[in-house]
């Protein structure tokens, strides 16, 4: 795992260090699950619109939507999950749109990343802070 | 590591400063409307009746609801709650039970049912005691269809709660408090302002006192009942009154009530009336 | 077949050759994910909608892979390109091995 300095210095401070730690072991399994999609090929970050809640009021049901023209297929992830794959959407010859929603679960904080193949093999990606309230009583 | 930690750090110490602002903005920006199916307009704000002591306006639960949660009740087919109507409306048509009978052998279309959760809970003059929307229910099952009653909590039972009150959608709700009903309404207002469990809060503590504030995480409402039952996303199924009442109950670390007990039915009796002249939502999407 | 599983599907009647339309389809299942566990600690074993699929006289609209991530009561909207009248058929596959079908017919005047 690389980090990048920033990243290893906040690590490092330690109040931070309890709460990064199980970040750690998830973010293992979200790069795998990248690199299982992508086969390992570079991606950009433009080309793909990932829409999401910033403060999701129960993780249970949580409404995402995504948008890639061009794309044949798009996968979401959910890197704090204890398993990160979500769905996939592959668009068929009668597609209107490379467009799709749908309603996720998602174990606490976290970003949630999509990543589209495009019709031309290359990949875009993107992501979204969702904050997911644990509250419990429900207002 | 390509999603940065710093960013999540970020995001979670600016949670208490996004979470108050949000009670600010809620004020300054223009006020969502609920109107369903781009149709109907629900009343989600009324004047409380003048015997409320301690409300200026009765607001609906919808409206403390973030904007993503509020527009899964702003379309019957985004709405999850409507699948377990639509479990109802079969059970209504169907024949159940010794007699062969089903809802509709007595009461036809369930459209007949209009105008019946406005007026939940009452006072039923025949068995002299309060009645709500299940006890009616359990009184054809078991009157009339010759059947076992069903747990006032069960699916089927909230099920059709929400059907019947859907029938009802948009109208406003109507208790009355006066007559024979009066002593029970007296006993619900009781228990609304009196402090339990190991928390030591009253109903008014977090519902009046509070709403639009913050406990914890959560953005506390006036808890009116005008929506119920409701499709919850915490369990993902549909929720009647007194489940509700149940779960607040054990939040402030209580022994609680029974559903469907002489409780629950007092206090249905006075929290539905702090809502008099808000729509009947069922079923409403909480969180 | 898990109890209970009915399938919702929102299309419009009409549209004109070529029109993209949006559907929106829901199915309740409760997405067991394999993840929780029951009083005694055990894990309760995943069943859940594996795959979604619409298509539209033949031809394939969307396919979806869906994990135990995916909320209770799976939701999709999308959207499809109709150059013809015809029929939408909607396939949802269970864990168990059930199958869940749903059919509607649009009209291109």
């Amino acid at each position: 795992m690389n980090f990048t300095r920033r990243e290893a210095l906040i690590i490092g401070a330690g109040a931070v260090t309890a709460a990064a730690l199980p970040m750690q072991a998830f973010a293992a399994a979200i790069d795998d699950a990248i690199a299982a999609f992508t086969g390992g090929a570079e991606t950009t970050d433009s080309g793909i619109t990932l829409t999401a809640p910033e403060i999701a009021e129960n993780g249970n049901t949580v409404p995402i939507s995504v948008s890639a023209p061009g794309a044949e297929s798009i996968t979401i992830l959910a890197s704090g999950n204890p398993t990160p794959n979500v769905l996939t959407f592959t668009f068929g010859p009668l597609a209107g749109s490379q467009e799709a929603s749908s309603r996720i679960r998602l174990a606490g904080t976290q970003d949630v990343i999509a990543i589209a193949k495009m019709k031309d093999g290359t990949f875009a990606m993107t992501s979204s802070a969702v904050k997911v309230t644990i509250g419990g009583c429900g207002g | 590591m390509k999603i940065s930690n710093l960013h999540r750090l970020v995001q979670m110490a600016a949670t208490a400063s996004v979470a108050m602002g949000l009670a600010v903005s809620a004020h300054a920006q223009e006020e969502p409307k609920l109107i369903i199916n781009g149709e109907q307009e629900m009343i989600t704000h009324a004047i409380p009746p003048a015997y409320i002591d301690g409300l200026s306006e009765s607001i609906s639960g919808w409206v403390f609801r973030t904007k993503e949660t509020q527009a899964l009740e702003l379309d019957d087919f985004d709405n999850p709650g409507m699948i377990f109507v639509d479990q109802a409306q079969e059970l209504w048509d169907k024949e159940m039970g010794p007699e062969n009978k089903s809802c509709a052998s007595c009461h036809g279309d369930v459209s007949s049912m209009k105008g019946v959760r406005t007026v939940m809970p009452k006072f039923n003059e025949k068995a002299g005691e309060l009645w709500t929307l299940e006890d009616y229910i359990n009184d054809s099952l078991t009157t009339h269809m010759g059947m076992e009653p069903w747990g006032y909590t069960s699916t089927e039972m909230t099920a059709m709660a929400a059907l019947i009150g859907n029938q009802s959608r948009g109208m406003p709700m109507n208790v009355a408090i006066d007559g024979p009903a009066a002593p029970y309404w007296a006993k619900g207002k009781e228990m609304y302002y009196t402090r339990t469990g190991v928390l030591e809060l009253s109903c008014a503590s977090c519902h009046e006192d509070n709403y639009g504030n913050y406990i914890r995480a959560d953005h506390l409402s006036q808890g009116q009942i005008n929506g119920m039952p409701s499709y919850r996303m915490k369990n993902a199924k549909l929720n009647g009154i007194h489940a509700r009442f149940k779960g607040c109950v054990k939040d402030t670390k209580a022994e609680t009530y029974k559903p469907g007990g002489p409780e629950f039915h007092a206090l249905e009796l006075y929290v539905a009336s702090r809502g008099n002249g808000l729509s009947v939502e069922s079923p409403s999407v909480r969180n | 077949m898990a109890k209970g599983v009915k399938p919702r599907v929102k299309v419009p009647k009409k549209a004109t050759a070529g029109e993209v339309i949006t559907i929106k389809t829901l199915i309740s299942h409760k997405m067991e994910s394999g993840q929780r566990k029951d009083k005694d600690g055990n894990i309760i074993p995943r069943s859940i909608i594996n795959t979604f699929t619409c298509d539209f006289n033949g031809q394939n609209v969307i396919s979806v892979e869906l994990h135990g991530a995916v909320s209770t009561n799976p939701y999709f909207q999308f959207e499809a390109k109709v150059p013809e009248s015809g029929e939408f058929v909607f396939t949802w596959l269970d864990d168990d091995g059930s199958t869940y079908t749903d059919k509607k017919s649009i009209t291109v005047a």
